[in-house]
């Protein structure tokens, strides 16, 4: 493979060069863009080995249903029967799914999700405030380590709570601009 | 209305979207002699009971689950809910 | 004359003054001040006219089930009509204005409908619209949409935003009255998550408006420790200004919480309302109780309200109606009211008692056994007319009349799932029945309970249960001491002999239209709100549902119980759209979605066109095009003549894994898929079960057990959702994993004769694309610059075309690198609109063709339903009435004339027949301006169209006035043989 040439340029999600970044009150709103994504389905009847090997990969326990774990830098969290996502730092695991495969070998269906998402970070107090005004979820019930796809204005997301002052949202990539209004909307409704 | 979902627990019923009766979870044969006529009433006859009714509904806000539901068509109450795969397997989908 | 009508006392704050206007005027009161208390101070009692007769009226009560005191609060944008004066709350610089009235309040021209009642009674608008039929919408319905409605509106766009939310709790309190408060606290201090919600801006209820004590407080400042106590505790959110609208299924609550409403405009970013979807696993209806009046001659004049209406605004607002006021009562509570305005120094001119036996006083004269007759006053009230016991008649001077009826439990909510409320004789009144919406329980005067002693115990009680269904333990308080008094009611719902005695004020009915309903056999209740429109204005009857009914019941010679109530239906109180309807308006209806080329495309001045939720360029003009057809026509044009590129991202993909994903397939095409070579590309038609044509697209296959399909755009919703239904409910032991990739990749089409010496020069150099290393239907991994990709070789536009994907957040990268590397070919870059010529052109089947009626053998791809295998439709498609000799086939069409159009949704008919439905021989399903060609084509479903090529058939159109020839030809126009795919 040739060197990356510098005419192909990263965009973020919301159409710019940097991840954007907002302050409101006591949340700060960040674009995320150094995640790779892959999504690991267990194969029919492979299911404990498929969870062997990304336990082994994540150096945890795979998640239960509507849970997440978040390692160094690797993370995870459960989508479906059998299902999760797959995070890494971007910048390390550009090739996520591709490293994935071999480590299946057989026992999972793996696929790159890197750019099917926009994430964006909300950081703070009283984000319970703002998703109450956002999606049915009961944030206020979360300490940490919860999970769940829920509609936020129309939109398909997953939230992932990794604190109570530190929340995920990652929904459809097309539809950044919209999640981001949305989510910026409800922060000054909230605060 | 709320649906347990048997995994999720509670979810509003908003993220799911409706199919109708889990007789269709029994698709005819194709090799029958009378698979024609199977498939037309799988197609086009449906029960509407005023009561218990078992319905298909599927979780596409949430974690993509076909479910089996159990309501009562007079009052909504939900008596069971379960995934349709594990339905499907034990009235003998399985092959 | 400022505020003359002000007592002393009350919970209004007199270090706040504030200004407000009403109909021009400029007024004075103070901050805890309602619109309707600040203009009683200020002596103002006519506050608005009825909806038929236009008659003067004032407040009825005090607050949420008003029916007359109604106006346009606020000015311009802001403004809203059909206000409760009653619950405005009042801030300084409020303008409102009376409604219903040309040209003011006091002089009203409509009122001349007043003089014509007798033509207006109960079902005039049935009787008298009904002839001449011509009439209706020359005459009668310009004249009656003028006079119909309530207040006006602004016309202008709503500047302020709502919210919507969801809240969670273990036991939601609807009231926050002494039943209310008691039964919080009662959870609260037990441990449970509790919501306490008030539509109020004071908590407390009645006990605001009341004089006795609770405990060693007064009953205001008892709530008020109490809503401070509950408003500190974590586990509890307390709300006021909000209104539980509706109980609906498995503990669901909608509640409209005022955010805004009692400031000059909303703060920065805040919304003015939120509509709350309260998630509950218990709730306690302590909404209260509702006083009800009594129906007697001339019972609607300004000054006459409840006597609980008068007496809240004596005691919480210090505001009187008048001097001198009397009170008609068939009940204890009703001396209550005149006791307490004594004390606050209003001269009572007496106590009217319906009863013989009720209490006396030695403060006031009560009259006994009397019944008040007739009342005076154009504007307001200024005497009252009383028959005494022995007949003999009197006249009291006075300004304001309190009426007691008795109370009615506010049971709404308690039957909003069709739960009928029972009858319970000893407080004559209705309380809620057994079928109360899951996990609801009443408590309190709701349930009929109507002391301040009988409240408090039944908030502990009903609480505990409620904690006990949750498993929590209940720490139960202690009461504090109150008053247990009965209310001693009599039933008695109308002074007899009355011409003009008024039930629903809002919508002026009266008693005698009850009868006439009657009287009409109009006897069910829901006939009689229908026939009378008793009960249908925006208070929902809350205060005269109760009287006409009694009227029926004796009519019919039933019960009240007999007779029954109407349905309850959410919302309680009336809610605005913009409250439904949240954030999801204009702008932000819904999502978009942009595709990766939307910032470049927007540079290139692109118009865009909507397609699902996506932004799609539509076309890119170019300087000097002012039509959008030269911009079409280049696009097409330059495209077949040398290349074009196009952002086709929007296409649904879902991988496909596993051991059987072949299989899989093939039971979601119709045509086979478990031979197609790894790196190879195959058309599928998906049908539904019916047998009708339900989607098509592409599966590419990348490893044995890896696919990628498309879908159209505007199905990939519903084609995953299919796709999951075989997989889990009809096929579960297949060993397939599904997932949607759509967004992941940015993907373009580069198509036309120079298409791959551009991606030649895109590509990396050790990529081979040459047509014989990457053949037509070929795909595979390739890179850009470095950058990961796909590249498949597919057209839908019939020329040699690839389509080229890499992760989305190279997609705006790559187009420019696209367009660069195409300025030596002069490549354009087209839209949707040229997409969809070439593909016309080509005649390849789209959305307008796989349009829910058609099948495959009508597409023209009959063919390729495998018989050999099962699939989805397969059975079902082989249905005798899909598959008539004479079934539709998809065909082009020619005008004969070369001038004339081929508009889609035209019909076709064979030449020489009759043109009707009958003879319908099919229609025209995608037309447009073909640039190749130099004429306009058409594609489309004739019947046997395949065998009826070169036969002239007749388009037409009679909507459009389109009536012409055209010929019968190949749908595809451009290189029919397909040799252009191949090279």
């Amino acid at each position: 493979m040739s060197d990356r040439s510098n005419d192909m340029i990263p965009r973020t999600p919301l159409g710019g060069t940097e991840p954007r970044v907002d302050t409101h009150g006591p949340v700060t709103l960040t674009e995320v863009t150094n995640t790779a994504i892959a999504s690991f389905a267990s194969r029919l009847g492979q299911e404990s080995t498929a969870q062997d090997v990304l336990a082994k990969f994540l150096g945890t326990p795979v998640p239960e249903a509507g849970r997440a774990v978040f390692g160094d830098a690797l993370g995870a969290f459960w989508t479906g029967p059998d299902q999760w996502m797959v995070t890494a730092p971007h910048t390390s695991h550009e090739d996520l799914a591709a490293q994935l495969v071999p480590l299946a070998n057989g026992s999972a269906s793996i696929t790159e999700q890197n750019d099917a998402w926009c994430r964006f970070d909300l950081l703070g107090d009283g984000l319970a405030d703002v998703f109450e005004r956002l999606c049915p979820f009961n944030i206020r019930a979360c300490s940490g380590g919860e999970a769940t796809r829920t509609s936020i204005d129309h939109l398909g997301c997953f939230v992932v709570v990794a604190d109570p002052t530190h929340i995920m949202v990652m929904g459809p990539r097309s539809s950044a601009g919209s999640l981001h209004h949305a989510l910026m909307t409800a922060i000054r409704s909230a605060h | 209305m709320i649906i347990h979902h048997p995994l999720l627990g509670p979810r509003d019923a908003s993220e799911f979207t409706y199919l109708g009766d889990a007789a269709l979870i029994h698709r005819p044969d194709w090799e029958a002699e009378d698979a024609l006529d199977q498939f037309i009433d799988y197609g086009y006859l449906r029960s509407n009971p005023a009561g218990l009714h078992r319905e298909l509904w599927f979780h596409e806000g949430g974690d993509r689950s076909w479910l089996v539901v159990t309501r009562d068509t007079t009052t909504h109450e939900i008596t069971k809910v379960e995934l349709a795969r594990d339905v499907a397997r034990q009235e003998g989908r399985s092959k | 004359m400022s505020q003359t009508n002000r007592l002393n006392g009350g919970l209004i704050n007199r270090d706040r003054p504030m200004s407000f206007k009403f109909d021009g005027k400029s007024f004075q009161g103070y901050e805890g001040d309602t619109l309707a208390s600040a203009l009683l101070a200020n002596n103002v009692r006519l506050m608005g006219r009825s909806f038929k007769y236009h008659r003067p009226r004032g407040p009825l009560t005090a607050g949420s089930e008003e029916p007359n005191a109604i106006v346009e609060l606020r000015s311009g944008a802001r403004k809203e009509p059909n206000t409760r004066a009653t619950t405005a709350e009042l801030f300084d610089g409020l303008t409102a204005t009376s409604q219903n009235r040309w040209p003011s309040l006091a002089f009203d021209a409509m009122a001349v409908n007043d003089r014509l009642s007798t033509f207006f009674a109960a079902g005039f608008y049935y009787k008298t619209f009904m002839w001449p039929a011509a009439f209706w919408e020359k005459v009668y319905e310009p004249i009656i949409r003028k006079a119909a409605g309530l207040g006006s509106l602004s016309l202008e766009p709503d500047p302020d935003s709502y919210d919507k939310g969801f809240l969670h709790c273990d036991l939601l309190v609807i009231g926050a009255g002494p039943t209310g408060l008691m039964a919080a606290l009662t959870a609260a201090r037990s441990g449970a998550e509790v919501i306490l919600a008030d539509e109020d801006f004071a908590l407390g209820g009645r006990l605001n408006a009341e004089t006795f004590s609770v405990g060693d407080q007064s009953a205001s400042g008892w709530a008020a420790s109490l809503v401070g106590e509950l408003s500190a505790m974590p586990n509890v959110r307390v709300m006021p200004r909000t209104t539980v609208i509706g109980a609906f299924d498995h503990g669901i609550y909608g509640a409209v919480e005022r955010v805004s409403d009692h400031l000059p405009v909303p703060a920065d970013g805040k919304p003015r309302q939120i509509l709350w979807r309260i998630y509950s696993k218990q709730a306690i209806l302590a909404a209260g109780a509702t006083e009800r009046p009594i129906a007697f001659e001339q019972n609607d004049r300004p000054g006459i309200m409840l006597a609980s209406a008068l007496r809240s605004y004596v005691n919480r607002w210090a505001a009187t109606p008048a001097k001198r006021v009397a009170v008609f009562t068939n009940n204890d509570d009703g001396h209550r009211t005149a006791a307490d305005l004594h004390a606050q120094g209003v001269k009572i001119a007496a106590v009217i008692d319906t009863r013989a036996d009720g209490p006396v006083s030695r403060d006031y004269e009560v009259l006994q056994g009397a019944q008040v007759s007739d009342t005076m006053g154009r504007l307001g009230l200024t005497f009252v007319k009383v028959q005494l016991a022995d007949g003999s008649e009197r006249t009291l001077e006075c300004g304001a009349l309190g009426v007691s009826g008795g109370w009615n439990p506010n049971v709404h909510l308690a039957s909003h799932q069709r739960g009928r409320p029972t009858w319970q004789d000893d407080i004559a009144a209705f309380v809620p029945g057994d079928a109360l919406p899951v996990g609801m329980s009443a408590a309190g005067a709701a349930l009929g309970h109507f002391s301040t002693h009988g409240a408090l115990q039944s908030g502990v009680d009903v609480a505990t249960k409620a904690l006990d269904v949750l498993g929590i333990t209940s720490n139960r308080p202690t009461l504090p001491e109150a008053e247990d008094a009965p209310i001693n009611v009599t039933p008695f719902w109308h002074v007899d002999g009355a011409k003009r005695a008024w039930l629903d004020q809002q919508n002026d009915v009266t008693a005698k239209d009850v009868k006439l309903a009657h009287q009409e056999n109009f006897t069910s209740v829901e006939h009689l709100k229908r026939y009378t429109t008793l009960g249908m204005a925006t208070d929902q009857g809350k205060t005269s549902n109760m009287g006409g009914l009694a009227i029926m019941a004796e009519l019919a010679g039933k019960s009240i119980p007999q007779v029954g109530t109407t349905i309850f239906r959410p919302p309680y109180t009336p809610t605005a759209i913009g409250t439904l309807a949240g954030r999801s308006r204009d702008e932000d209806f819904r999502p978009v979605r942009k595709t990766p080329s939307h910032t470049w495309a927007e540079e290139q001045g692109a118009v865009f066109v909507e397609v699902g939720m996506w932004l799609r360029a539509q076309w890119f003009p170019k300087d000097g095009e002012t039509h959008w057809r030269q911009s079409v026509d280049r696009e097409v044009s330059q495209t077949r003549k040398s290349v074009g590129i196009c952002d086709v991202t929007t296409l649904g993909k879902i991988d496909v894994q596993g051991a059987d994903a072949a299989t899989f397939l093939n039971k979601i095409y119709c045509n086979p898929f478990a031979k197609v070579p790894v790196g190879k590309v195959r058309y599928g038609l998906m049908l539904r079960e019916d047998g009708i044509a339900m989607d098509d697209g592409t599966a590419a296959r990348l490893a044995e057990d890896h696919f990628v399909v498309t879908t159209t755009t505007a199905n990939a919703v519903g084609v995953y959702r299919h796709m999951e239904f075989v997989r889990q409910c009809l096929f579960p032991d297949l060993d397939v994993q599904l997932i949607s990739t759509t967004e992941a990749w940015a993907q373009y089409s580069v198509a036309g004769p120079n298409a791959r010496d551009l991606l030649q020069k895109v590509v990396d150099p050790e990529h081979d694309i040459s047509n014989e290393a990457f053949p037509y239907m070929a795909c595979g991994e390739i890179s850009i610059g470095g950058v990961r990709g796909r590249l498949f070789r597919i057209s839908f536009s019939g020329e040699l075309a690839y389509e080229i994907a890499v992760p989305t957040r190279y997609g705006d990268a790559l187009i420019r690198k696209l367009v660069a590397a195409g300025e030596e070919f002069d490549a354009v870059v087209y839209g949707t609109e040229a997409l969809g010529v070439m593909r016309i052109e080509k005649g390849h089947a789209a959305g307008n063709e796989l349009n829910g009626t058609t099948t495959a053998l009508n597409l023209g791809m009959g063919r390729m339903v495998n018989k050999k295998k099962d699939s989805i439709g397969s059975t079902l498609s082989e249905r005798e009435g899909l598959n008539t000799e004479d079934a539709l086939k998809l065909v082009g069409f020619k005008p004969v004339d070369p001038s004339k159009s081929v508009p889609a949704g035209a019909h076709l008919m064979t030449k020489g027949d009759k043109v009707d439905a009958a003879h319908d021989q099919g229609y025209i399903t995608s037309a447009c301006y073909s640039p190749n060609l130099g004429h306009h084509i058409g594609i489309g479903f004739l019947k046997s169209g395949d065998t009826r090529l070169g036969e002239i058939v007749r388009l037409v159109s009679p909507l459009t006035e389109v009536d012409h020839d055209v010929e019968v030809v190949s749908a595809h126009f451009i290189d029919p043989e397909g040799d252009r795919l191949r090279v």
